[in-house]
């Protein structure tokens, strides 16, 4: 009976010790598990080792943070019922959530109707456009890829293209945002092609793109292991325009899996974050991203991915609104996280503006190229 | 009194009434509305899937498939075709009962569990072609859904959605007691019992099972668009795989055979999680944990065990 009675008043200890420090609350919905936990695991190893760092540090104003993460197992009508529990339960002073495109978009008109400033980690841009009061998002767009892809090729005057495209959520959406943009850069297309994510070999696509005449340059929108198989039909068939391929594949497992040999001069964008220590010391964003991929590989013992790097970017530039705007104030804090100017993250550098809620320009991009096994950066 | 009212046919659907009625007297936020309608739109389904297990004594692996049917059908016909959402909901219906009777007549004819392999399939399919066909489902970020409109009455809101799918719930729970009172019913039961026994009795096997087949798909259909309206926002995860494994659990769990189960088993699995949060880490554990210890102790599922334990029958 004593021991529980101990029990009893240490807990009721512990639990009012946590109250009384617990004054600002971030509440989070990524997909922890389920086929989209390779962006939501490293997001919130992500926010839990960087809000401990920003408690132990004395916290926002001498205020600490409180951070609550739900996992929603990828299901937008799970998200969107924790998004509520947050929002009305926990009574979540900002929100960081949404993993996936599809668990955003059910997430953003919760965060909408109640008010709450909401940072979200989606990759597509329907995730940010049309641009809504309280909604923000770190990740940089596929538009953006497809854009740092055109530039790229129009200063090597490709003028005509080829297109093979993975069917799934990845390459369909990259695909049809580069039709979007892709007129203005002059470059046309002269076929298309695509394969299913689980596809295991392109050759006939391939084939197809080979005998067409006038193609100066192939462009592989994709996710997974299918731009690596394509990488590897494309040796195979000894064509010797230039590959490029979307800023989804930019992993060290995707050079092994298509081969060192098979890879080499294939071109891709990709963020700061995988060639960190390569950026030249004169470049702003390299102590962030250093910084950034030494704490996450130290603390989880895990390579670095540029999802948690989103994750990394929305907690900071929360923070930083946070400390502008003196507390945790709602629409105080909304209005600072609008008027974040040239904040370095693991992305690029972010200046958002009333119109843009995204922030970020083409340099958050480096076009890489693969030589001898390994990334270097062009230009 | 209690005994009574659970011994007579309607004793469960006034229950179910009842609990409805008064959760919103209890509950605090809008967020355990949210948590109570999520309940009320699975166990729709559930009640549907537990006629074909409970009755029929056929598994179904592909319940999510006509429920994705439901979804889709008041996603697309609104935005593509122009179709109001309730005339959409009517077709989807329409459509997930069409599929069911196309499927399952061959099959129901073969004894065994032929139907689970062939609806296993089917189900994975229809995901397939929600996924793949970006141009009308908006591909694997789905599509978000119109607002339901009855003639000038825009249904959304929490509370609106708490009284529609409570209401719908106990209209879905009244149909099911009474089909189960009636001849087909009857004949259900004695084919649960013994196929061979039932078949000399001159009941014919396929037709019924493929009739209460049917009637469990338009109730997941209905759910499924329930689902989609209430959430303004569909993907292919609504129909996916483990959705047509969480109704199979939710009856089993319940008890199969029990309209009682499976707004039981539907609120457990719908509650847990939320509750589960607590271990953090190791909330999927938990789950699986506490379900093995109920079937290990209410094998027949929580309410048909609990109702033996306390020396009454619930049906």
């Amino acid at each position: 009976m004593r021991v529980l009675r101990l029990a009893t008043a240490a807990a009721a200890l512990l639990i009012s010790a946590t109250f009384a420090q617990a004054q600002i609350k971030i509440g989070s919905v990524l997909s922890v598990t389920g086929p989209a936990s390779f962006l939501g695991d490293p997001e919130k190893k992500t926010l839990e080792m960087y809000v401990a760092d920003i408690n132990a540090k004395g916290g926002i104003n001498g205020k600490k943070i409180e951070l609550i993460v739900y996992d929603d197992g990828g299901d937008p009508n799970n998200a969107r019922t924790f998004a509520t529990r947050l929002i009305e339960q926990d009574k979540v002073d900002a929100l960081l959530a949404g993993s996936t495109t599809a668990t955003t978009m059910a997430i953003i008109p919760l965060a909408e109707e109640a008010g709450v400033p909401l940072i979200n980690f989606a990759g597509a841009v329907q995730a940010v456009s049309p641009v809504k009061k309280w909604n923000f998002k770190t990740p940089h767009t596929d538009l953006m890829a497809c854009e740092k892809i055109f530039e790229d090729m129009k200063k090597r005057n490709i003028t005509k293209i080829a297109i093979i495209a993975g069917a799934d959520a990845f390459g369909k959406s990259m695909r049809d945002q580069c039709m979007t943009v892709i007129g203005k850069y002059g470059i046309e297309v002269l076929h298309e092609e695509t394969y299913q994510p689980r596809d295991n070999d392109m050759t006939a696509q391939l084939t197809n793109i080979k005998g067409k005449p006038g193609v100066q340059a192939v462009l592989n929108p994709g996710f997974g292991q299918g731009p690596a198989i394509v990488t590897r039909n494309y040796k195979q068939l000894g064509i010797n325009v230039p590959l490029y391929h979307g800023h989804g594949v930019a992993s060290k497992s995707f050079i092994e899996l298509a081969t060192p040999a098979a890879a080499e001069g294939v071109r891709l964008p990709a963020a700061a974050l995988l060639v960190a220590e390569k950026l030249p010391d004169s470049d702003p964003q390299k102590k962030v991203v250093v910084d950034y991929k030494k704490t996450y590989e130290a603390k989880t013992g895990q390579p670095v991915s540029g999802f948690g790097g989103h994750a990394y970017d929305g907690l900071m530039i929360l923070v930083e609104a946070m400390k502008r705007a003196g507390g945790a104030d709602k629409a105080k804090v909304r209005d600072e996280i609008e008027k974040t100017k040239g904040f370095w993250g693991t992305g690029g550098v972010v200046n958002m503006k009333p119109d843009d809620h995204l922030g970020l320009d083409l340099s958050a991009f480096k076009m890489l190229e693969i030589k001898n096994g390994d990334w270097t950066i062009v230009n | 009194m209690m005994a009574a009212l659970l011994q007579s046919r309607y004793g469960i659907v006034l229950l179910i009434a009842a609990g409805i009625v008064l959760i919103p007297l209890v509950t605090p936020s809008t967020f355990y509305l949210r948590v109570a309608i999520l309940v009320y739109i699975f166990s729709i389904a559930v009640v549907g899937l537990n006629l074909l297990m409970g009755f029929a004594g056929q598994v179904s692996l592909g319940h999510a498939g006509f429920f994705g049917i439901g979804a889709y059908a008041v996603a697309v016909g609104p935005t593509h075709f122009g179709i109001p959402s309730w005339a959409s909901l009517l077709i989807g219906v329409a459509l997930a009962g069409l599929i069911a009777y196309v499927v399952g007549r061959p099959i129901l004819k073969l004894r065994g569990h032929y139907l689970a392999v062939a609806t296993l399939g089917m189900g994975i399919l229809i995901a397939m072609v929600f996924t793949n066909e970006a141009r009308f489902t908006g591909g694997p970020d789905g599509m978000p859904v119109p607002r339901l409109v009855l003639f000038d009455w825009v249904v959304r809101g929490v509370t609106t959605w708490y009284w529609v799918s409570g209401v719908s719930l106990v209209i879905a729970a009244a149909i099911a007691v009474n089909l189960i009172a009636s001849p087909t019913g009857r004949a259900l039961r004695a084919i649960h019992d013994s196929e061979t026994a039932s078949h000399v009795l001159g009941i014919d096997v396929a037709r019924y099972k493929l009739v209460v087949f049917v009637i469990s798909a338009v109730y997941a259909a209905v759910a499924g668009a329930y689902l989609a309206l209430f959430d303004a926002l569909v993907t292919p995860v609504t129909a996916g795989f483990l959705r047509s494994i969480e109704f199979v659990t939710m009856a089993v769990l319940g008890g199969l055979g029990s309209i009682l189960g499976s707004v039981v088993g539907a609120a457990v699995l719908v509650v847990l999680p939320q509750m589960l949060t607590v271990f953090h880490d190791y909330e999927h554990i938990a789950l699986g944990a506490i379900m093995i210890v109920f079937m290990i102790f209410l094998p027949a599922g929580i309410v048909p065990s609990l109702g033996r334990l306390f020396g009454r029958k619930f049906s």
